[in-house]
């Protein structure tokens, strides 16, 4: 993958951003829901509407709303949340890491279930351990994440584990001034091992309840990658030399089948971010996602521009590094 | 020599990072077993912000709780809604009404120890009262001007006559802040390090995740029981229930009414319902069917209110039958509107209606936005219905109903919650009802030649009699739907002392454990 690739993506990137943010701010205009008429005290007249409305702007003209909007943005200027009353892009920056965590998480539970899973179906092709891989896979697939975040609280009553948090993301017994919202990262780097602890107990549930669906699916792909790959010369070669089976689905096929696995994981990370608004609601995790409802409620017109915006400079991102990893995994790739 | 592979490297620090992470997790169980005085509360709602006189969270009842723990208000409320001192011990008005004076107590302190002045009183109240700094209610405040301070006592004009506005002083956006640590941290710094007067004191704030409070050992009204109370904000019901199910959280609110049930059964947990300041009303708006009376009065006669308290309530409401409760000031229990479904369909058939030449209008409601909103509004539709009334229901947002309502163009019919903590007839029937009013749909000159005067009526006696001339008018005429007083459920373990307040307040000063 070369510089001028990466260059270009990078540029294509402008006009999609622009494209979003002119679609968000038509659309949230269009859209029921008056932000002023959510704010006014009982006892309001006329005049102190018109006064709400002039301190968000929202008494000019859509044109000028938008020119300003546009005008803001270029200088880095989010807006200030109406019902918060503080600048977005702290807000957004905030709880960004914190949803950022969660995700990478899920991704990692995701990977490491899926992968066994198509592991274990490819090891024991043809005999009952793939149909009972298969028929796993499909039942975690059918339940959908937020079904997922419910169940495990139920389980967590019945089954009283105690030391099993389901809500929020620090233990409130831990005190931890933190420079950062990287809670995970940071608390190892500064080997606050409580803390760390702490977090990563915190974001097991709405992490599995995440990672469940995408695990599934990354199952399938993977496994059928995997079948496919071991119908290969380079396999039977392997097989010729005496390699244990276990080395040949895990070592030489695994590499070879998991470019598609990547792509999908790489698109299913855009819906695990989506997952997260309902998830996060759930189980109370302070990230984006539990923000944008809070937003769309209360038809925050700044904040819920901010957070379009900023998850769409997310999808982009990760599509881009998906994009470079095929290089690593896939040398014929690297000069193509 | 000790040489150590890439491997050995990763095994060694994973190992200890792995130890050290479950030993800090022992602790943490160990730490919180002898953590006995701390009140633990599954909070259902996040603090968005800590500056309580801006943005949406200022006009948010629900959250005055938590505001009331870390800031004193100029005038705090009994649990029957009566009024106390608060960082103000008098209050009134003087010289026929053109001018106000108020007393301020001499051994409040800030968190930081420095005293509660007239000074920071009148910063308050002039910062408050500044449309620029956001507040959604600055004209009530502006409405005091010219206020000085003489020692601990405070003296102000008039310039708009509000009889509600001392009771304001209690409600939202009262909340008074230290001027001097505002000014020194600004907005950004008071966000993440806030600082009030009130019985608690911040230590601890995790965005969207809990608050941690200390007791002010320095509080004018004496140190709480609880040495720390943590408020864990857990927005999701079923997530609440779990709270206190599995021992987690020491007391938690607005739960299903099932799941209430279910719980004050349990060992170790006492349920608590409290009937409080809000009620489930239905808007009716002056358009289409609605301008014809009878239809609104059968509308009104054909909703049987207790069989919906009973049945989809479990019990857990009051039938109301004006859009006051008993602990408002100026309700008359004489005022009644009976369930009488033949009298309904008498007055339709009057108006050329019966059950198969029906009335037909939309009636809009909420679901899931407030306990059964729905299901309710599904069972006055199956009344309606019997008696010649056939509505269809329209499900919408709530943000779609407030900008609906702010235009008046709201359906025939629409479901709400209005909520009056300070139980003021102004702040619930005068609003409500008031045709200007941003906050009403019903706009008919003969109630508003009712109620405008009586926005600036002097003479309280005069001004309570007149509202309950107004609530009686309004029950005769059916120009709106009371439906019930809602009830606040509250779970909590038994080793607590809790009472309900009927502002529908859970305020940790308040509770002890039991001895």
């Amino acid at each position: 993958m070369s510089l001028g690739f990466l260059l270009r993506r990078l540029l294509l990137a402008i006009p999609t951003l622009v494209g979003v943010a002119v679609i968000v701010f038509v659309l949230l205009r269009i859209v029921p829901g008056d932000p002023i008429a959510m704010l006014i005290g009982p006892g309001a007249t006329p005049a102190d509407i018109q006064k709400l409305r002039e301190l968000y702007g929202l008494d000019r003209g859509l044109l000028d709303q938008f020119v300003l909007y546009v005008g803001d943005l270029i200088q880095g200027d989010f807006g200030v949340s109406i019902s918060l009353r503080q600048d977005v892009m702290e807000l957004v920056l905030g709880r960004l890491p914190i949803t950022l965590e969660l995700c990478l998480a899920a991704i990692v539970i995701a990977i490491l279930i899926g992968g066994t899973l198509a592991v274990a179906g490819v090891y024991w092709r043809g005999r009952w351990p793939e149909a009972g891989v298969d028929g796993v896979s499909g039942f975690i697939l059918a339940i959908p994440d937020f079904l997922w975040a419910l169940l495990f609280i139920l389980f967590v009553v019945i089954f009283a584990f105690s030391g099993l948090p389901i809500s929020g993301r620090l233990s409130h017994e831990i005190r931890f001034d933190a420079l950062t919202n990287f809670y995970l990262l940071e608390s190892l780097v500064r080997l606050r091992f409580d803390v760390f602890g702490s977090v990563l107990l915190h974001m097991l549930l709405p992490a599995l309840s995440l990672a469940l669906p995408l695990s599934a699916i990354i199952a399938r792909v993977l496994k059928s990658s995997l079948n496919e790959a071991m119908t290969q010369d380079y396999v039977l070669l392997a097989r010729v030399k005496g390699f244990s089976r276990i080395r040949i689905v895990a070592r030489e096929a695994l590499r070879n089948a998991l470019v598609p696995t990547v792509t999908l994981t790489g698109v299913q990370f855009t819906f695990l971010v989506g997952g997260t608004v309902l998830v996060e609601k759930i189980f109370s995790y302070p990230g984006i996602g539990n923000m944008a409802i809070d937003a769309v409620i209360n038809r925050d017109l700044p904040l819920i521009q901010g957070l379009v915006l900023t998850f769409a400079v997310l999808f982009i991102a990760v599509n881009l590094l998906v994009d470079m990893s095929y290089a690593v995994l896939n040398p014929r790739m690297r000069h193509g | 020599m000790f040489e150590m592979d890439r491997r050995g490297f990763l095994h060694i620090t994973g190992g200890a990072a792995a130890s050290a992470a479950l030993g800090s997790l022992l602790f943490s169980t160990e730490a919180a077993a002898q953590m006995g005085k701390t009140l633990t509360v599954a909070y259902h709602l996040p603090v968005p912000s800590w500056d309580p006189t801006t943005g949406l969270s200022a006009v948010n009842p629900q959250l005055m709780s938590i505001y009331k723990s870390v800031f004193d208000q100029y005038v705090d409320q009994n649990p029957d809604l009566s009024f106390k001192p608060g960082l103000l011990t008098e209050w009134g008005w003087t010289d026929n009404k053109t001018k106000v004076r108020m007393k301020v107590r001499d051994d409040a302190k800030w968190h930081d120890g420095k005293p509660v002045t007239a000074a920071d009183i009148i910063w308050n109240l002039q910062r408050v009262g500044d449309q620029k700094n956001g507040s959604p209610v600055a004209f009530i405040w502006g409405s005091l001007t010219n206020l000085k301070a003489d020692g601990n006592v405070i003296t102000g004009d008039v310039k708009v006559f509000m009889p509600d506005i001392f009771k304001w002083m209690g409600f939202l956006t009262a909340y008074v802040i230290p001027p001097h640590y505002y000014q020194q941290v600004g907005k950004a710094g008071f966000e993440k390090k806030p600082m009030g007067s009130g019985p608690f004191m911040v230590e601890e704030f995790q965005r969207g995740s809990f608050v941690r409070l200390k007791a002010n050992p320095n509080y004018w009204g004496g140190k709480p029981a609880f040495e720390t109370v943590v408020f864990k904000f857990v927005t999701d019901p079923a997530a609440r229930v779990a709270e206190i199910e599995s021992g987690r959280s020491d007391l938690t609110l607005n739960i299903p009414f099932e799941e209430f049930d279910r719980l004050k059964r349990k060992k170790g947990l006492v349920g608590v319902t409290t009937p409080v300041s809000d009620i489930a009303m239905i808007f009716f708006n002056d358009v289409g069917p609605m301008l014809d009376e009878n239809v609104r009065k059968a509308a009104v006669m054909a909703v049987n209110k207790k069989a919906i308290v009973d049945r989809l309530l479990r019990g857990y409401g009051v039938p109301i039958d004006t859009l006051l409760v008993p602990q408002y000031t100026g309700y008359d229990a004489s005022i009644k509107t009976p369930y009488d479904p033949k009298g309904a369909a008498a007055l339709l058939a009057k108006s050329g209606y019966s059950r198969k030449k029906p009335v037909t209008f939309k009636i809009q409601t909420t679901r899931g936005y407030l306990a059964k909103d729905y299901e309710v509004i599904q069972a006055i539709v199956g009344m309606w219905r019997r008696v010649g009334i056939q509505a269809e229901i329209e499900v919408y947002e709530i943000a779609k109903h407030f900008e609906l309502r702010a235009q008046d163009k709201l359906a025939p019919a629409a479901f709400y919650n209005w909520g009056n903590s300070i139980g003021d007839p102004a702040t619930s029937v005068a609003h409500a009802m008031f045709g200007p009013s941003p906050h009403s749909t019903w706009d008919t000159k003969d109630l508003d030649a009712m109620i405008g005067p009586l926005f600036a009526e002097k003479d309280e006696a005069k001004r309570i009699e007149g509202y309950k001339k107004v609530n009686r008018y309004i029950a005769e005429k059916a120009y709106v739907l009371p439906l019930y007083q809602q009830v606040q459920p509250v779970i909590h373990k038994d080793s607590l002392v809790f009472k309900g307040h009927v502002a529908n307040f859970v305020l940790p000063q308040a509770i002890k454990p039991k001895s």
